[in-house]
């Protein structure tokens, strides 16, 4: 009942985040892409900040917990996929796409 | 007299299209009622079972909107029947539609099991705990709770529920997951936990926590919007979900 519930709160907090995310991300696009757009802008801007590192690495995994926990909601009502294995594979969704975005997110700081 | 002679005009008759049917499935059947101005659903219900069909099984008991028994669906949509006038609902062609409370088991026709329904304002923790008492003992004295304070008032916002199932039925939620506890249950469990006599609050918020309780809600107001007694169970849950979260930020509040 207690994971249930931190799983909701989780999913509060995660979408009070990607709010502010979102908006930094549409922001910086707007800014980026005026007067074109360029790898070694991007790159530019991103290798070796660790505060835009921080940023992408919360936004990815705020996203990736998000999406899952809804997900998960809509498993257990539309197809009934409930209980603690449908859980753990939530969690592997999750945590995946999560990593997907950090991945990128650290390939370019490493750039 | 004027109203036996409509009765007679075929012309003026509504065409009642009522399920029958148990558990094991059903089908509807149809009768022809006289389309009387001043009727109920509910009466036009009692015409038939009175007229034309003694072994149509529904239930009701007050007829006037306090015992929450005589609920329906009507035209798709759940309806306390001995309040709602046949003529605000029947369709432009003169048809009604009635078929047991969604979201239930039925018995008979028209009758649904409410022992799943009431089985959970059980588990939601419904039973009114007095602070100053054990278990089930009457408090010695009265408690003073002024009509004015906030408290007294958000438990109020709750309490007339007549229990009948409307919001219930109207439930998506309940429909996808029968563990959930429901609109009806979780105002309850509200109302008691704004209830300033009643000493059960960490237990009750304990069992409405989680993926069968007010966590589950999606906060569409079916409930509130279909409610025939103008109660809102979405705001309700609501309050719990804020609830429970406050207790998590609580020092040793999440125990
Ligand atoms: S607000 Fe919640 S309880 Fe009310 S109908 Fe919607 S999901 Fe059900
Ligand atoms: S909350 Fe309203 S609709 Fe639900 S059982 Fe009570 S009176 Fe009926
Ligand atoms: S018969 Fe009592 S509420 Fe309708």
């Amino acid at each position: 009942m207690r994971g249930q519930v931190h799983l909701w709160a989780a999913q509060r907090v995660t979408a009070a985040l990607l709010a502010v995310a979102v908006l930094v991300h549409l922001v910086t696009i707007l800014l980026a892409v005026r007067g074109g757009l360029t790898a070694g802008e991007i790159i530019g801007r991103l290798s070796g900040s660790e505060t835009w590192l921080l940023f992408y690495a919360v936004f990815a995994l705020s996203a990736g917990l998000h999406a899952a926990i809804g997900l998960r909601n809509v498993g257990a009502e539309w197809l009934g996929l409930r209980g603690r294995r449908a859980d753990l594979a939530w969690l592997g969704v999750g945590l995946l796409t999560a990593l997907f975005g950090i991945r990128a997110a650290w390939g370019l700081y490493a750039a | 007299m004027a109203e036996t002679e409509l009765a007679e005009d075929k012309a003026l008759a509504w065409t009642v299209k009522v399920w029958r049917g148990d558990a094991a499935g059903g089908g509807f059947a149809e009768y022809a009622v006289p389309a009387r101005a001043n009727q109920t659903v509910l009466d036009i219900v009692t015409h038939i079972q009175r007229e034309l069909d003694p072994s149509l099984a529904y239930r009701f008991a007050c007829r006037v909107g306090m015992c929450g028994s005589c609920a329906m669906e009507v035209n798709g949509r759940a309806r306390w029947t001995c309040r709602t006038h046949a003529s605000k609902v029947v369709t432009e062609g003169g048809t009604l539609e009635l078929r047991p409370l969604a979201n239930l088991p039925v018995i008979r026709d028209l009758a649904t099991d409410m022992a799943p329904f009431f089985d959970k304002w059980a588990k939601a923790g419904g039973r009114f705990q007095p602070k100053d008492a054990k278990d089930g003992e009457v408090p010695a004295d009265f408690a003073v709770v002024p009509p004015a304070s906030k408290k007294r008032q958000e438990a109020d916002a709750g309490i007339e529920c007549i229990g009948c199932g409307v919001c219930y039925a109207s439930c998506d939620i309940v429909a996808w997951n029968p563990d959930y506890l429901g609109p009806a249950a979780l105002n309850r469990a509200w109302t008691l936990v704004n209830d300033v006599r009643d000493g059960a609050r960490r237990g009750r918020l304990d069992a409405v926590a989680g993926d069968a309780g007010c966590h589950s809600c999606h906060s569409t107001q079916s409930c509130t919007e279909r409610c025939p007694k103008n109660l809102d169970p979405s705001s309700a849950i609501a309050g719990l979900k804020r609830s429970i979260f406050w207790r998590f930020l609580e020092p040793g509040g999440d125990r």
